[in-house]
């Protein structure tokens, strides 16, 4: 699906350029495109080497063990492949409390530590699993306690209450990440269907 | 609600501080771990540079050739109809494709309609309540090598969904 959707965007903006005469600024797109990838990426040196070395540190001291102990009984329920215990479900939950409370950067870190750790679950297959597809649904969406960034903006626009947006993030966020836990548990179920079926 | 916003700007330091406490006082080597794990962000973030240039492009690609706008403008009746302001929509169909586009996006409609505006508190609210979900999927899948996504895509795209018409409602309720 990923490859059509690829290919597609690519393929239908390449056309609509040649119809619309939009070719010039395609062409400067591909080039501003790349270029905002690589800033990206470069951007994330910094984040990911500092919050991996923290992670380790926090790994070292028993912190993550001790986090996934406590949630154990909730998380269970959302990641059953992952054994008690093991240090994905603390980055997983680091992952999640990250992302709570809006600090964005932090959470990738963790999040990229999640999958590898479920890769290494999952025997290390180049396949999605069902705990990683989980954990992708939460991280789109996510409940949401502080939206930092958009407070900061509404204030610059002289908002006479730029935090009164808290409590719809809350209540429309929350509905988003029950709507993401349902959706998730009905394609696995589908998906579970499909291959008894091939049996 | 001070209360919410200055508590996410003390907790990275505490975060940091009882991270380390903790580690200490159980003896762990702090600066030496610290550093063996830090060496892997280098190459995690170069690893993700393929991926990223792939979406990025396709994406940037789609909106600039004016297909974007295209698809907006032939959705937006339709969703406002349903309810969804059509001054929405772009920021609605950008959110789960880039970041710093929806972010463009709802400074741009906080600008024009005023934040205390409906229009203004919804951009708000659905800019808060939704993610990136290209950018996780590549950047996280494309870190760790996942090469089939199963579900994943539409999953997460279905969950984008859910948010945008669970903030259309409780927007409409709250400030309606």
């Amino acid at each position: 699906m990923i490859n059509m959707i690829w290919a597609g965007m690519l393929l239908i903006g390449l056309i609509y350029a040649g119809v619309n005469g939009t070719m010039a600024e395609v062409t400067e797109s591909v080039f501003t495109g790349a270029k905002e990838a690589v800033t990206i990426c470069i951007g994330l040196i910094s984040v990911l080497t500092f919050w991996l070395g923290l992670m380790k540190v926090a790994e070292a001291a028993g912190l993550l063990k001790a986090l996934a102990k406590m949630v154990h009984p909730l998380a269970r329920r959302l990641f059953p492949e992952v054994p008690k215990d093991h240090p994905a479900m603390g980055y997983i939950l680091s992952n999640m409390t990250a992302n709570v409370f809006g600090l964005g950067n932090a959470a990738t870190p963790m999040g990229i530590k999640a999958m590898e750790e479920l890769k290494r679950l999952n025997g290390g297959k180049e396949e999605a699993s069902r705990s990683m597809v989980t954990l992708l649904a939460l991280n789109t969406a996510c409940l949401t306690l502080v939206p930092t960034t958009v407070i900061s903006i509404r204030m610059s626009y002289g908002s006479a209450a730029p935090t009164d947006i808290v409590s719809t993030t809350i209540l429309a966020s929350g509905c988003a990440m029950l709507g993401a836990i349902c959706i998730d548990r009905l394609f696995y179920m589908r998906r579970a269907r499909k291959e008894r079926k091939k049996k | 609600m001070t209360y919410l916003t200055s508590l996410s700007v003390w907790l990275i330091p505490l975060l940091i501080g009882f991270v380390v406490l903790v580690a200490s006082f159980k003896r762990v080597p702090t600066y030496e771990t610290f550093v063996s794990g830090a060496k892997e962000g280098f190459s995690m973030a170069v690893s993700i540079i393929p991926y990223l240039v792939g979406m990025l492009v396709a994406i940037y690609v789609f909106r600039a050739s004016g297909a974007m706008d295209a698809l907006v403008g032939a959705m937006a009746p339709v969703l406002s109809w349903v309810g969804i302001p059509a001054d929405i929509v772009p920021l609605a169909l950008m959110r789960p494709i880039s970041g710093t586009g929806a972010l463009g996006l709802m400074t741009d409609l906080t600008a024009v309609h005023g934040p205390d505006s409906y229009i203004g508190r919804l951009a708000a609210t659905l800019q808060g309540s939704t993610d990136t979900t290209f950018y996780i999927l590549t950047v996280y899948f494309g870190a760790v090598g996942i090469k089939k996504m199963g579900d994943a895509l539409k999953v997460g795209l279905l969950a984008d969904l859910v948010g945008m018409i669970a903030a259309v409602v409780v927007v409409s309720l709250v400030f309606g």
